[in-house]
This record gives C-alpha cells, structure tokens and sequence, in this order.
C-alpha cells in the first residue's frame, strides 16, 4: 500500500507542474511593433527639463523634437530641428532662430510657436534640475533669463548669452536633451506649486517629436507609438516597446524564440552563441564612455608627476582589450572619445614594468608603495582593477582593491576620500568642451568649491590648464579650437591625475528582418524612428 | 458558596466570548503599531549609514551644486535624522508614504502596482510546494531509509542547494526555449498587455473576472515557470519539514497502540499521525507564504517579474529612502497578518487549541 502511495507521490512530484505546461506558445511579436529588450530600471522621470539618465534621454530623444539636432539621417550633421535656420551674431553672443511654419504637438494639435521654444529654454534654468548647468554655463540666471531668452515672433526665438562662448559650443548644447520643445500651454495647465509643469511630465509628455508615449511602467515597459503629425513624417513601425528585461541571459532567449526583435544588453558569452544563428544579426556601435582611474593628489605619492607618469606604464592596456574586454572595448587613452571633434587618437602608453620601475626610483619610491584603489564590484571594472592591481604588482605597488556598489563609489570619489578610484566618465553633449569642462578645468581647487569637476576630485590644481581650456571654449574658429584641445588632451594625458585607459563599443542583436536601428555615441542620437520589419 | 460559583461563572464567560476577538484584534494592532515603528527606525537608520549619497542618486553625478543643494533640501536631508525620521512619521500616519524617487509616483502607488504581481507568483508557488511537499515529506518518513526516502530528500536537496538564478534560467532554455511549452519572461505577451481591465492587478484574476481565457492562458504560461521554480524551493522546504515532524509522530506511543489495533498502515500515517503535526505545518506553511511574498529577488530578475522583490532591489541601489520604508512596512504587514491568520487556524485542526481559547 506504501508502496503505491510512494509511486503516487512521485509521479505527482512529476506530473502537477507539467500539467500547467500545455497552453500553446505563441511567439513572434505583432507585425507593426517593434519589441526591444533593454534595462530601463534608471528612468525616473521624462520630463526633457530633468531627465539625465541614458534610458530617460533615450525615450526624450525619441519623443520630443529639439531646436536643431543630429538627425538619425546624418548623425555627424548638425541640421535644424523645429528651427528651419538660425544667424549668429558677430560678438557670438545673440542667436536667432527661425522656426519651421505648421508644426503641430501631438496631443493638442496646436501650432508650435517660438513662444513654446522660450519657455522650454527658461524652464530648464528656472526648475535647476540636473541637465539646467548644460546652459547655465552661458550665464544664464532664474533672474535673467526671461529676458535673454524670448521669442520675437512666432517663429522667431533670440537668445543672448553673458558669457561669451564659441559659436559651435552653443549649437551644440542646443542640440541637446534641454533643446527639446514642450508645449507650453500644456505644462502650465499641470502646473503645481510653480514647479512649470514638472511633477506631470515625468511622467506625460507634451511633445511633437516622431513618437508619442502611450505608456511608462517602471521597471516594466516604455510603449511609443508613432506620431502621423511628425514633421519628417510618420515613422515605418506603429509600435516600439521598450521592455525592460534586466537579465542578459533572458534577453538573449527571447530575442531566440522571436519574443523580442532586438536585444540591447547581451554580453559577449551571449553574443558568442548566438553566433551560429542565422535568425540573428548583431551591429557594433562606439560608445562615448571614458574608462579611466584618477589618482587623488592628496596621496603623497602622486603628488609626484614621475609616479603618475609611472602609474601610465603598469596598466596592460592591449592585454585587456585582448582578453577579457575583447570585443566590447578599445584602448584610447585621451580625454576626447573617439568620434568627437578635435578627439586625439594616438594612443602614447603601453605596459613597461622596467621604465615605469625607472621613474619611480627616480621619484623616491625604489621599493613602490601601497595604495587602495575603490572600484565597482560589477564587470568589467573589477576584472579591470584586478589586472592593474597585477601588473603594478611588478614595480612593486601593492593595490588594494575596494570594490563597492557605483553609487556607493561616486560618494567617495566625489568627496575626494580615495586614494585611487577606478570608474568611468560620460560626455553630457556633442561638443569637445564637456569633458574638458571636467578633465582640464578646475577653478576653485578648495574643499568648499562650487565646481568639482573630475580635475577637483583629484585635487589636481591647475589655473594655466583651467585658462586654456576656457580659451577654447570661446575660440570661434573652429580649426584653431580644435588644435587647442588636441594640445589640452596631450597635457592632460602626460600630466594629469588620469589613467585614461578604454573607450567602449556596444553591441545590439536583432532579428534579421529588423533594420534602420540607429544608435550613436550618446543616447541623444540613438533614434527608433527609422526602424523597420 | 455554589450559589456564587453558579452566578459568576456564565457571566464571566460572557465578557470573554465577546472580549476575545477584541482583545485579539487590539493585540494584532498594537504589534501593527510596534513592529511599523520598529521596522521604520532600522530601516530609516539604516538608509542613513550606507555609504550612498540619496541626493547623487536623483540628480546624477554631473548635477552643479545648486541643482545638488535644492534637492538636498527638499527631501529634508539638511536636518537632524531625528527631525527628518519623525517627518516623515507624522507622513506615513497621514496616509502618505512619501513619493518614490525612481518612478516619481507615490510609494503607496508603486506598492500597489508591483505587490499583486508578487502575490499571483508567491501563490502559485506556495500551492505546489505545499500540495506536493507534504505528501513528500509524509511518504519520506514512512519509508524511512528506502529508496523513496532517498529520491525525495535528494531531490529536496537539490530544490534546497540549486542556485535559484541557476534553476530559472536553465527552466527557461528548456520548457521555453527549446521544448516551447511555456512563455519565456515577463507576465504577458506583448499583445495581450492592456487588453484586460486593471481590477487586482493579478492578470490571471482580472483576466477570469473580464471572462478573457486566451489573456488567461497567456499570463498562466508566463506565470508557470517561475511559480514552478519556485514552488520547487518551497517544496523542498515543507518536505524537509514534515518529513521530521513525521518521524517524531511514528516513534509516539499511540502510533503504536494503533498499529497494535490493527489499522491500516495508510490510516495509521495519513489520518491519525499527520493529524497530530497539522499545527507545525500550518506554521511552516505561514512562514514560506511569508517568504514568498518578500518577493524572490532573482527569480524576478531572471523572468523579468516586476514584483516586490526587484522593486525593493533597485530602491535598496538608489538610496530610494521612502520606497524601502515603504516596502519593508509591508512586508512587516504580511508577517503579521500571516502570523495571525494561523493563529486563527491552529483550533480548526487542532481541538486542543481550541479548548485552550
């Protein structure tokens, strides 16, 4: 009898799950829906005004139309967005704009004026959230920019900025997140306690871009539809799902099964077996990320430039790109990514125990010396930190390695409590003078300082290079400007407190009858809207 | 003499019949009460001594310092963590858990929204691992040291051992990839999202409720893997459990006097020695409920589960202060709430419990 019930339970074990099992998969996704996998848990919000996270600026980009922008026709051209033309004028400090006649917005329908593009303007500077020192950087005040930003006419917007800057400098911060029209009438019908309509556009959209947002569940999806008023037109697809699938491995399952159309985050051990697949095409994109450590002058050792230019000689820099990091990232040691203007490409370092030992013995550090080095605890940094922790074992400087959650890191690093700190930078727009604003610039080197730009965080005290770096963001020729940060990335490299070590690439797989997904070096120029299938 | 006895006593037990439920009830309050404050102390503390800055996880690290201070000040960091706890105290009594700083909607919002997706999981999974586990466990030590015994406490465990983003994700490359017999992550298809009306928030609910059975089969075949998985893990542990509360009701004396009257050795186990471990399973049941509504923060990761555990998860990593408090007072609410549901349990099946009350 036991024994039955033994055989009974058993197959139960076997059969109860099973029998759960039987409604029939339906797999491909609808034909004009384009389902894309994605981690998309760092939006929180989409208001144009506040949003700074990759994801948030990613659906921004898509959703609003800007001032001018790079199109996803020509992403190394700068054209004109809702503005059809503009004129400089020769001090370089007042921009008009003239903007394209009938556009419309579209919830309301209403026409697009330059009254709209004003008030998106002031409201960035007036709600100070995180993307309002894009353009604060031109002088602009909540008590004076009312004044320097308004319409004339309909479709005429001027601008004047205090501080004098290069013409291509200012386009450039146009073209960005902040350049993006909102509807004016719309923002102040939700307003609230004179927040100009920001607690409502987190989480709505008042916009005239490709696509409208039909829905943002967080930690869920982002569903867009496409929007027939778009002034380029409608785009190809109905639909564009963003879904947010936080785990690789599942990503790549169900881009196999046909549940998705593209995958976004898969990594090389993914992408390395969906090789053999024929359903499945994978598209390499450069990325505008600057992997690097900053050496904190604060640690008597590097105070001393020998040591730092040692430090440059004990980083295995092809060994990684070679090994663990093949495939997803490049050696590129200067301040400029790859891809933007003026960028320099040469790279002047390589693995040299024996000249790195020379320059610290130069230096009074014969024996090497011990350092901690606060790092992720995530791929590929604490592969990273491990391998330099090895190589620099060899001129003898112990490394202590720190791993920690990012956040957690950037507390430490951004009130200068490291030694040494291995983490990685992202430009904020399309211009040269983003990452020398942080790299090559440190006015105020005090604990108290407003400012405290990468150059700060590591008590790097440079009013020369500070200057040259203001020089060339005023410099209105733009072959000259170019030179100037050449020259800055140079100083930067063979001085500075950076080991400026990879500039990564990032790979989308997609089904093979998916095509025209654009993705640029910055989620400001990735565009769904030429997307087909 | 007798006469006092006779009158007093109808009249006592009449005060107690009606000052039961509640006192009851008044005590589960006050353990609400105590355990809220308790939980939202440590975990307030707590959010205030990890090393992440709250405010760099809102506005980023490239923020200017203005940007930086305002936002500084409206989530009230400047004042003294007393100050800013018993803020946010007089709040939560008022009804309002403060808004989360990741989906920028309130607390009691997002709770609302990823809590059913838990309980529809957690469910599921509970209903297997119990209605499985217990007979396991129940065979396992009637047919102590057998081969009966052996397969089911390894397979327990491997349920117990197995990493569970191990288990999930090889579940998925076979029912879903390879053999297609259910729905990879996530709770829906794509084209069925939306279609039924919102009522719980449990698709499989609303999905019967609006008499849609292909939205029901759907979100089921979505739903079958990873309450399977972890159903697996629960059933492991309630085997383990009543396989040893078995054993300790076989070696009783009654069991023996049983045998000896010549009961059938099914009856013997399956009505008079499970009957007497009813209690404990009711508790081991409560606490894996309990667990399971915590939310299984890696099976939600690898079936893209948007519940509880991995809404917690990513508020944990953001410093996302009001939507820890928020989710940690709800779990505390479960435990309590499931704490005193078997209490009301325990006289059902247990008339001993019953003749104490």
């Amino acid at each position: 009898m036991t024994r039955h019930l033994a055989w009974l339970a058993m197959a139960g074990v076997v059969a109860a799950p099973l029998a759960l099992w039987q409604a029939p998969a339906q797999a491909a996704t609808p034909r004009d829906t384009v389902v894309m996998a994605k981690k998309i848990d760092d939006i929180i919000t989409l208001d144009p005004g506040e949003a700074y996270e990759l994801s948030g600026e990613e659906i921004v980009t898509n959703v609003y139309d800007r001032l001018i922008r790079f199109e996803a026709e020509d992403l190394t051209k700068m054209v004109g967005g809702v503005a059809a033309s503009w004129t400089i004028s020769d001090d370089s400090k007042t921009f008009t704009f003239k903007l394209r006649p009938g556009q419309k917005f579209q919830d309301t329908g209403s026409t697009l004026t330059a009254e709209d593009a004003a008030f998106s303007l002031q409201r960035v500077i007036l709600m100070d959230k995180t993307p309002a020192f894009l353009i604060s950087q031109l002088g602009w005040t909540k008590d004076n920019v009312k004044d320097l930003v308004k319409a004339l006419d309909p479709l005429t917007l001027q601008f004047t900025t205090p501080n004098k800057y290069a013409p291509s400098l200012v386009l450039n911060l146009m073209s960005s997140v902040v350049g993006s029209v909102v509807e004016k009438k719309v923002a102040l019908q939700h307003e609230e306690k004179g927040d100009f309509g920001n607690g409502w556009l987190k989480t709505h959209t008042a916009a005239s871009g490709p696509f409208k947002l039909i829905s943002w569940k967080p930690n869920e999806s982002v569903t867009l539809e496409a929007n027939p008023t778009y002034r380029l037109g409608a785009p190809a697809v109905k639909r564009v799902i963003v879904r947010h699938i936080p785990e690789a491995a599942s990503q790549a399952l169900l881009l196999q099964k046909g549940d998705i159309d593209i995958a976004r985050d898969l990594n090389p051990d993914q992408l390395k077996t969906l090789a053999g697949d024929k359903a499945i095409k994978v598209e390499t994109f450069a990325g505008s990320d600057t992997y690097y450590a900053g050496m904190n002058l604060a640690y008597e050792p590097f105070k001393n430039p020998k040591v730092r230019d040692a430090m440059r000689y004990l980083i295995d820099y092809d060994g990684m790109v070679n090994s663990f990091l093949k495939g997803n990232f490049f050696v590129h040691q200067a301040f400029l990514p790859k891809g933007f203007m003026g960028a320099m490409n040469e790279n002047e370092y390589k693995l040299d125990v024996a000249k790195a030992k020379l320059l610290l013995a130069e230096a009074g550090y014969p024996n090497g010396f011990e350092v901690r080095l606060d790092t992720w605890n995530s791929s590929p940094m604490a592969e990273i930190a491990q391998s330099m922790q090895q190589t620099m074992g060899m001129a003898g400087i112990k490394v202590n390695i720190v791993p920690a959650e990012q956040k957690q890191v950037l507390t430490i690093y951004r009130a200068r409590k490291h030694q040494m700190a291995a983490l990685s930078w992202g430009p904020d727009y399309l211009d040269p003078h983003t990452n020398a604003d942080t790299f090559s610039f440190n006015p105020d080197n005090s604990d108290g300082a407003a400012r405290k730009p990468l150059a700060w965080r590591n008590s790097w005290d440079i009013p020369e290079l500070t200057k040259e770096t203001e020089a060339a963001a005023q410099e209105p020729d733009s072959a000259k400007r170019e030179t100037m940060y050449l020259d800055l990335q140079k100083k930067v490299m063979e001085t500075g407190p950076f080991l400026i070590m990879f500039q990564p690439t990032f790979q989308v797989a997609e089904r093979t009858n998916v095509k025209g997904m654009i993705a640029g070096i910055t989620s400001d120029l990735t565009y769904y809207r030429k997307l087909t299938k | 003499m007798t006469a006092t006895i006779d009158v007093t006593r109808p009249s006592r037990r009449r005060v107690g019949l009606i000052a039961l439920p509640v006192r009851r009830l008044l005590g589960v309050l006050l353990s609400l009460v105590l355990t809220f404050l308790g939980l939202t102390i440590v975990t307030f503390v707590i959010g205030r001594v990890i090393p992440i800055d709250p405010v760099l996880a809102i506005v980023g690290e490239h923020a200017s310092a203005s940007t930086y201070d305002a936002v500084r000040l409206e989530i009230g960091l400047d004042l003294p963590i007393p100050v800013q706890y018993w803020r946010y105290l007089t709040k939560v009594l008022s009804g309002d858990f403060g808004n989360s700083v990741i989906t920028s909607q309130p607390v009691l919002v997002d709770l609302l929204n990823v809590f059913p997706a838990t309980i529809e999981l957690s469910f599921l999974a509970l209903v297997i691992g119990v209605a499985l586990g217990i007979p396991c466990g129940v065979v396992g030590a009637a047919q102590r040291g057998r081969w009966p015994d052996h397969v089911i406490r390894m397979a327990s465990l491997f349920g117990y051992s197995m990493p569970v983003f191990w288990l999930g994700l090889v579940g998925l490359l076979v029912f879903y990839a390879k053999l297609g017999w259910v729905e990879g992550p996530g709770r829906i298809d794509v084209g069925y999202d939306d279609i039924v009306p919102t009522v719980t928030g449990m698709i499989t609910v609303d999905s019967v409720l609006s008499g849609d059975w292909e939205v029901f089969w759907n979100a089921l075949s979505h739903l079958a893997l990873p309450a399977t998985i972890l159903g697996y893990i629960s059933l492991a542990y309630v085997a383990r459990m009543t396989r040893s509360f078995m054993l300790g009701q076989l070696q009783q004396e009654y069991v023996l006097a049983a045998r000896a009257k010549g009961l059938s050795e099914t009856r013997v186990i399956w009505i008079h020695a499970l009957g007497n471990i009813w209690v404990q399973l009711i508790t081991v049941v409560a606490l894996t409920f309990g667990n399971l509504l915590q939310g299984a923060v890696l099976t939600e990761t690898v079936f893209a589960w948007p519940g509880l555990g991995l809404y917690m998860k990513n508020s944990l990593f953001n410093a996302d202060l009001n939507a820890v408090l928020g989710g940690t007072t709800l779990i505390g609410a479960v435990y309590i709430c499931l704490n005193f549901l078997s209490d009301l349990l325990y006289p059902l099946v247990d008339p001993r419990a019953r003749s104490r009350s």
